[in-house]
């Protein structure tokens, strides 16, 4: 009858000399893997042109159709190729972070990034446009990190 | 105790009024695993009867599944049992590799069995922490065990992230095969992680096993006859508590369980007590089928077929089919027909906690309240499954 409480006991009581495995957030960040999925990327080529080609085929892939795209033609007014995505919208409610976009993409110009703190306080702003999801160009000042 | 064949339900019960009390318990209740409304006819602090109302948590899945390609669906199917997400991504993928007759490379299986039983492991810390947590007590649980379960999960669930990038809803699966191969140094990592656990699983036994007010809150509480599961139709850890030997895995093999060696536990008791022990026997089953996928993983390609490159690339011709797998909560079956375009025609899922949830009018009645939770946490019932 008692001899199971003190195996037990004892069990607790040795925790309490375990280093805590608790950590300290926000205070201090878990890490995340390499392969974590997380807020999205589009990249630019080494020339710092926008990779995107506006092809829509990551919206087509998408499962949860969180990507809407407009493509236009650049005037030359735009770090982008010839064709490129105008307004490239992804809606952080819906997306499911699958990673399918990254997969479908053929230019490679869409990543998971590794930012998982995406709690926001305006539903505006429940809506990724390029400003927040574009890496910066060389030389211009660094897209928005607002989220 | 009601464990005769007649589910004693509110409606049946000609009310009398003043001693009879009707009590809600849920659908938002501390102890509930989930969004479940019991309704309970109470006689004092015995429960006499019991409706049980869900599909608080239905999100559409199985028309969902008729609108999103074969190539998409594998990574909405994770979120129907968001607690074991890899055990139903297999049963889809699985019906559309058999109705398509694709082949799937070996090392892809053994990587498909590696995370369902990594998953099963995980699955059964939440189950074993959770179940402990509402009984309460003081060695009978609280929150020491929960916190030391979730301590167990959180581990497995960093090898899930490091394998497929996500924590909770992977998406691993692909019709043809697995998204991800092993990363660099996961092997060693996976070793290290079941190591520990086997090892852990010595502490809740220390504090669990022989633990006076453990077994009274578990012993001869909540028996299911082996009559009444298989009268029901339930399946997995608790069919096996109830006598019943039968395990998919053993029985029916798929993907490639007939290349391991593992012992299927059975208990005859068919209480509480017994469906713990069955899923403690399963947790170091678990771990010794991961060290032999380990051992002898084979090289190759991980995929026949490549990622989501064109959402209509899978092409199933006209059939259909059913696949089960053996979930860590039972039977999982996904029943898919196919009319040859990019899309299933129509899915069905059986879902494990769904038929296992219908046992409970048969075994609460004569229960106190205080065993309800008892019951409920040993049944194991995950809602997103219930209601998909
Ligand atoms: S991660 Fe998945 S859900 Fe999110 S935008 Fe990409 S394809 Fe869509
Ligand atoms: S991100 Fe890639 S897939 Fe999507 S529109 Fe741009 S180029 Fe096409």
């Amino acid at each position: 009858m008692i001899v199971p409480f003190i195996k037990g006991f004892a069990n607790t009581f040795k925790h309490m000399f375990r280093k805590p495995i608790s950590v300290n957030y926000p205070d201090e960040k878990v890490p995340t893997f390499p392969r974590y999925r997380g807020k999205q990327v589009l990249m630019r080529d080494e020339n710092g042109l926008e990779k995107c080609v506006a092809c829509g085929l990551c919206a087509v892939a998408c499962p949860a159709d969180a990507i809407y795209l407009e493509a236009a033609e650049n005037n030359g007014t735009v770090q982008a190729g010839p064709r490129y995505a105008e307004l490239y919208q992804i809606h952080k409610t819906r997306c499911i972070f699958c990673g399918y976009c990254e997969e479908a993409c053929p230019v490679s110009a869409i990543f998971m990034g590794k930012d998982y703190e995406l709690a926001v306080y305006s539903n505006q702003d429940f809506i990724w446009d390029k400003t927040e999801l574009l890496v910066a160009a060389p030389g211009t000042p660094p897209a928005s990190q607002a989220r | 105790m009601a464990t005769d064949l007649t589910p004693r339900v509110t409606t049946e019960l000609d009310y009398a009024g003043a001693e009879r009390l009707t009590m809600n318990m849920g659908p938002q209740h501390p102890s509930a695993h989930g969004v479940f409304r019991a309704i309970l006819t109470l006689e004092g602090e015995t429960v006499v009867g019991v409706d049980a109302v869900i599909g608080y948590l239905h999100r559409c899945h199985e028309k969902l599944a008729e609108t999103l390609a074969y190539v998409q669906y594998p990574s909405i199917a994770s979120k129907t049992d968001y607690v074991a997400a890899m055990t139903s991504e297999l049963a889809y993928v699985m019906a559309a590799e058999r109705i398509a007759k694709i082949e799937v490379p070996k090392r892809a299986e053994h990587l498909r069995v590696l995370v369902a039983e990594l998953q099963r492991v995980a699955s059964h810390c939440l189950w074993l922490g959770t179940w402990c947590m509402d009984m309460g007590g003081a060695l009978g649980g609280g929150a020491t065990i929960f916190l030391y379960c979730i301590r167990e999960r959180e581990l497995v669930l960093d090898l899930f992230e490091k394998l497929t990038g996500a924590r909770l809803l992977y998406g691993f699966h692909q019709v043809g095969g697995v998204r991800y191969d092993m990363p660099e140094g996961f092997a060693a990592d996976c070793r290290q992680t079941i190591d520990l656990i086997e090892a852990r699983l010595l502490e809740y036994e220390a504090m669990l096993e022989d633990n006076t007010f453990f077994l009274m809150r578990t012993k001869g509480v909540g028996v299911i006859s082996r009559q009444l599961a298989e009268e029901v139709g339930i399946s997995g850890p608790l069919l096996r508590a109830s006598g019943v030997d039968f395990d998919l895995r053993r029985d029916a093999p798929y993907s490639s369980y007939q290349d391991f060696q593992f012992k299927v536990p059975v208990e005859t008791d068919g209480d509480c007590l017994a469906r713990y022990r069955v899923r403690m026997v399963e947790f170091r089953e678990s771990i010794r089928i991961v060290r032999q996928i380990l051992d002898g993983l084979p090289e190759g390609p991980i995929s026949s077929r490549p990622g989501v490159k064109a959402v209509a690339q899978v092409r199933v011709p006209k059939g259909e089919t059913y696949t089960r797998v053996e979930g860590p909560r039972g039977e999982v079956g996904c029943y898919l027909i196919a009319d040859g375009g990019p899309k299933p025609y129509r899915m069905k899922w059986r879902g494990a906690s769904f038929s296992n949830l219908a046992v409970l009018p048969f075994i609460i009645p004569g229960h106190s309240v205080a065993d309800v939770v008892a019951i409920m946490g040993s049944v194991d019932p995950v809602f997103g499954e219930v209601d998909r």
